[in-house]
């Protein structure tokens, strides 16, 4: 049985940023797409956040919401807790970016270590396993929706 | 609460903290060089002090083949790289409360650069003062640094050191989160318990995690009374002990022996670097849970 394929969106953005083969041009193009960050909105969440949606090993202290929408995809939203977590900002903006609107099903499959992709191979194990934990809950965002269904 | 002076913290060497004041009125001394170094890898490009250059812990201080650490002539391209003559003093700061600037830290005494300086809570008390940063990379005329060979012998620990260690039922401390020194799973299913294919920690070990030591709200370290109540009234530590402290690879346990050797003066600590990601994957090792 084959995976279903990556959702659109982020295998373009992925495409686009293997081209960066300079590390300091990809660090530059993911600090500039930290810069688009915009938190979790009061409509969908307040502080004190709930621990349901707190990103496990994460030490930025990342959380992740997904709004259902009306075509039976979802809108995912962040909050970045920690002002240092520039690395988790980025990996927001592009997981929102990339995998809002997506397919459920597609949403579901990406793989936990798209992280290195995007970031390289540089990372520490804490730093990885936290950003991977924040692709791992939008993964269990979207199987819920399905389940759902099922 | 506001944090007090470092020199009236009662610390045993005072001297190797430095507040972020300090280095606010030193960052045009040409004999002193601010380095950066942290886990994340787009904080020092996204801004920095002003003047800071960055050291990288995997690209500048680790070995690109082997598990060790740079040689001599990659410490002295290093230093040159950054402008800092054997007189330079370098302070370092980083994210994590100081926790990367202290495994570089550690490093810098492996080479015998004794000038060395930490920033007192780190990148997060710099940034929290809303003192000015940049994103100007700054370039100094390379030096010539002349470094002594790498001596492992005062300040690191490997593998058959701790083996003695724990026969002989010396003091080890494991500065790792008391999930990890219990052994329990975290939370990524493909993946084992940092990286190693046992749980549990060295046996003897006592679980004091690192970051006890911060004060969490600016990154400051907490006084000599705090600390001392934390690891001798709390754990039974004593300055004369002979102490290892090992995390997972190192870098946490770094900022743990800083503290017992500077701050509170210990005499003889050293730093397991091979830490968890060796010991848990050694066959026949003794494990504890």
């Amino acid at each position: 049985m084959t995976s279903p394929a990556l959702p659109e969106k982020l295998e373009r953005f992925l495409e686009g940023i293997d081209l960066l083969e300079d590390r300091s041009e990809r660090i530059q193009a993911l600090i500039e797409i930290a810069e688009r960050f915009r938190e979790v909105p009061e409509t969908v969440a307040k502080r004190p956040f709930r621990d349901e949606h707190k990103v496990p090993a994460c030490e930025s202290q990342a959380y992740v919401w997904a709004v259902p929408r009306p075509d039976g995809t979802q809108k995912f939203w962040f909050a970045v807790e920690n002002p240092q977590g520039i690395s988790a900002r980025s990996l927001a903006v592009i997981l929102d970016e990339t995998l809002s609107g997506a397919p459920p099903a597609n949403v579901a499959a990406v793989p936990g270590d798209v992280v290195y992709r995007i970031f390289g191979n540089e990372l520490s194990m804490g730093k990885s396993m936290g950003l991977m934990s924040m692709v791992s809950m939008v993964q269990n965002e979207a199987k819920k929706l399905l389940r759902g269904r099922a | 609460m506001s944090t007090s002076a470092i020199e009236s913290r009662g610390y045993k060497r005072p001297e190797v903290l430095v507040s972020t004041d300090w280095v606010a009125d030193h960052l045009k001394d040409p004999k002193l060089r601010v380095v950066e170094s942290n886990e994340d890898p787009l904080l020092y490009p996204s801004k920095h002090v002003p003047g800071a250059v960055e050291v990288d812990w995997t690209r500048d201080l680790n070995d690109p083949v082997r598990r060790d650490y740079l040689q001599k002539k990659g410490f002295e391209a290093l230093m040159s790289r950054i402008g800092a003559a054997r007189d330079t003093t370098v302070v370092l700061y980083g994210d994590k409360n100081n926790w990367w600037a202290t495994y570089a830290f550690w490093i810098f005494q492996l080479f015998g650069h004794t000038n060395a300086k930490v920033m007192d809570g780190g990148r997060l008390k710099w940034e929290k003062e809303g003192r000015p940063m940049t994103k100007d990379v700054p370039k100094y005329p390379a030096t010539q640094y002349a470094a002594p060979e790498r001596d492992d012998t005062k300040i690191r620990a490997f593998r058959d050191h701790v083996l003695a260690h724990v026969q002989a039922k010396r003091p080890l401390v494991d500065v790792r989160s008391p999930q990890e020194y219990s052994g329990e799973r975290l939370h990524m299913p493909e993946y084992p318990n940092e990286g190693a294919l046992r749980g549990g920690h060295i046996p003897g070990a006592q679980s004091i995690p690192w970051g006890r030591a911060v004060n969490p709200d600016d990154g400051t370290f907490k006084t000599a009374d705090e600390l001392r109540a934390i690891y001798e009234k709390e754990k039974g530590l004593k300055p004369a002990d002979d102490v290892i402290a090992y995390c997972r690879i190192g870098e946490r346990s770094s900022h743990t022996w800083f503290v017992l050797t500077y701050l509170l003066g210990y005499g003889k600590v050293r730093n397991y670097d091979g830490s968890w990601t060796e010991w848990g994957n050694m066959v026949g090792v003794p494990i504890e849970k």
